[in-house]
């Protein structure tokens, strides 16, 4: 295995109504009574014009929106960027939507608009055809965010060429309360990727 | 390069409770897909691969006492025990867990203490069972779990993380998953007819699964069978609709390939997807003919088992193995006349002949796509 060195290029957190990249907060939005009116509201801010990001979930929003935080003013993107996402919620907020329109058999109307975002990997779909990355995903549960699993994971991948380089975080959604750490992995950057500069950002 | 063996494995689906019971009604290419009317699942009768409750409590009933276990959590615990047992040095404790699931205990979401529902609870549930140090790690990757999990597996000890891998996949047929397939009108009215001209959609299934991933060869049964080659690879085209160029899947299956040092003409025999929708069964034919394989005999094991997602590449890859050690193939069931606009080559009878080297695919919502090589090495 070969023992290249690797950088965290970009780091982006979304937290307690605060957007941060790269440790600097960037946009703060503590007013917003819904965690739709506040994603809107960081949209508006970036001056994003995507129209697919309206029909997102609100999981897939947030992991967007720090997709595009980290990517922010990188030149290339290359196409064989893996994403590495985990969480502890899975998808279980629209889950629960979708839960919603099948409860009573009466009033029976499941969505396949809803449906869709039953499932976690939806996120990394997202982004992928937003910056037409056609790239290794993977999506992992866990109880935390597991910094020593998800940087050996995100090396093995670029140390054997199944990768250039890797956004890798936690982007988790349960009952309004959410928690998103995005960072670019690559071979360019002046933070070294170890474990525990990866866990210094996300707690940070 | 440390090499990555497949050394054994176990099937608890609706074709029986051990890999050896499910191989022989493959063989009399019975299928588990049934009329299923059950008010709990669904008000009117639908077709369905639906794993016995009572047959499931017998066969847990001799590893346990213990009935305090949701459906899914007996399977795959069930899974786990039996692979334990059969292979006496293969140590739990000492080897990493990947579990793949879609959906894990969705039926408990309707319960108003429903804890359960989050994936993570599975993950306990095994590390108690079995009295882990870590807790197991979740893969849920909508349809490819089951396949990239074996190569997230297959990784991890090429890099020397551990030795041992232990895959465990499981999915139940849900109200919640067959609803929202429902909701697509990607439910077929009767079992599904994977690449099939009279295909109408799919069937759902549930079963588990469990297959130990081995550094070292002399875990090897009978022949030796090795994952040579593995990638995944996104569409970056629709989250719930194929590519139209299948261009995540060609991709995928010429990385693996690369990486096996194989080319397409190599390739004896593929376990394809095959879910048995119009778009699906389309989209994999066009990848394949892009990859150069429309001669090499194809089935789909839908037919068979229904679509259990997070299990069904899991299931078909371990499937492969014991094809690639008895040298056979069997039938795709459900398959009358071609009905994609590309040539390939669908299997329609069972039969005995050398394989060497099998490519497992897979393709799911969020426009994910795994190929794997599964090769006998020796």
């Amino acid at each position: 295995m070969s023992g290249k060195e690797y950088y965290i290029s970009n780091f982006c957190t979304i937290r307690n109504g605060c957007v941060f990249k790269n440790g600097k907060l960037i946009y703060k939005d503590i007013t917003s009574e819904s965690l739709k009116d506040f994603s809107k509201n960081i949209y508006k801010f970036m001056e994003l014009n995507y129209s697919k990001f309206h029909k997102m979930d609100e999981l897939c929003k947030l992991g967007f929106l720090a997709s595009e935080v980290v990517l922010q003013n990188e030149e290339n993107v290359d196409e064989d960027t893996a994403l590495v996402f985990s969480n502890r919620a899975s998808s279980l907020d629209t889950d629960r939507k979708h839960q919603h329109t099948i409860e009573d058999r009466e009033q029976f109307f499941p969505s396949p608009a809803i449906f869709v975002y039953t499932l976690p990997n939806i996120i990394m779909g997202e982004i992928s055809i937003r910056n037409n990355m056609k790239s290794e995903n993977a999506f992992f549960v866990t109880e935390t965010f597991q910094p020593h699993f998800i940087s050996n994971y995100s090396e093995i991948l670029m140390n054997t060429g199944k990768a250039s380089s890797v956004i890798c975080g936690w982007v988790d959604l349960d009952s309004n309360k959410y928690d998103v750490f995005l960072a670019l992995l690559s071979t360019k950057g002046i933070r070294r990727l170890t474990k525990e500069e990866l866990s210094k950002l996300y707690n940070q | 390069m440390r090499k990555v063996y497949l050394a054994d494995d176990t099937i608890i689906s609706p074709l029986g409770f051990s890999t050896e019971e499910n191989l022989q009604n493959l063989r009399n290419n019975s299928t588990g897909i049934k009329e299923v009317l059950d008010d709990s699942i669904w008000p009117s009768v639908f077709y369905g691969a639906l794993l016995d409750n009572d047959s499931l409590s017998d066969a847990w009933g001799s590893f346990s006492n213990d009935s305090d276990y949701t459906k899914l959590e007996k399977m795959m615990l069930l899974s786990v025990s039996k692979l334990l047992k059969q292979n006496p040095s293969l140590n739990i404790h000492k080897s990493g867990i990947i579990i793949s699931t879609t959906k894990g205990n969705i039926d408990k979401l309707r319960e108003k203490n429903n804890n359960k529902a989050y994936l993570g609870s599975i993950a306990v549930t095994i590390q108690d069972y079995f009295k882990l140090e870590k807790t197991p790690t979740i893969l849920s990757n909508a349809c490819i779990s089951g396949g990239l999990a074996l190569a997230i597996g297959k990784r991890m000890i090429q890099s020397a993380l551990f030795d041992d891998i232990i895959v465990i996949g499981g999915d139940l047929l849900s109200e919640f998953t067959l609803s929202g397939f429902f909701s697509f009108q990607a439910v077929s009215p009767k079992p599904c007819k994977p690449f099939c001209k009279n295909r109408t959609g799919i069937s759902l299934g549930e079963a588990a699964a469990a297959a130990w991933l081995s550094s070292d060869i002399k875990n090897s049964k009978r022949s030796v069978i090795e994952i040579t080659g593995d990638a995944t690879a996104n569409d970056a085209n629709h989250i719930s609709g194929p590519s139209r160029t299948g261009e995540g899947l060609y991709k995928s299956i010429n990385k693996a390939l690369k990486e096996a040092a194989l080319s397409s003409n190599h390739i004896d025999f593929i376990t394809a997807h095959g879910t048995a929708t119009p778009f699906n069964d389309e989209m994999e034919a066009i990848a394949f003919n892009r990859s150069g394989l429309k001669n090499t005999p194809i089935n789909s094991l839908k037919g068979y088992y229904g679509h259990t997602l997070g299990a069904s590449a899991l299931i078909e890859s371990i499937i492969a193995r014991h094809c690639l050690l008895n040298n056979e193939l069997f039938a795709s069931l459900g398959f009358e006349e071609l009905g994609v606009s590309q040539p390939i080559n669908v299997i329609t009878t069972n039969s005995n002949q050398t394989i060497h080297r099998v490519l497992k695919t897979a393709s799911g919502f969020g426009g994910c796509n795994v190929a794997l090589i599964i090769e006998k090495t020796g």
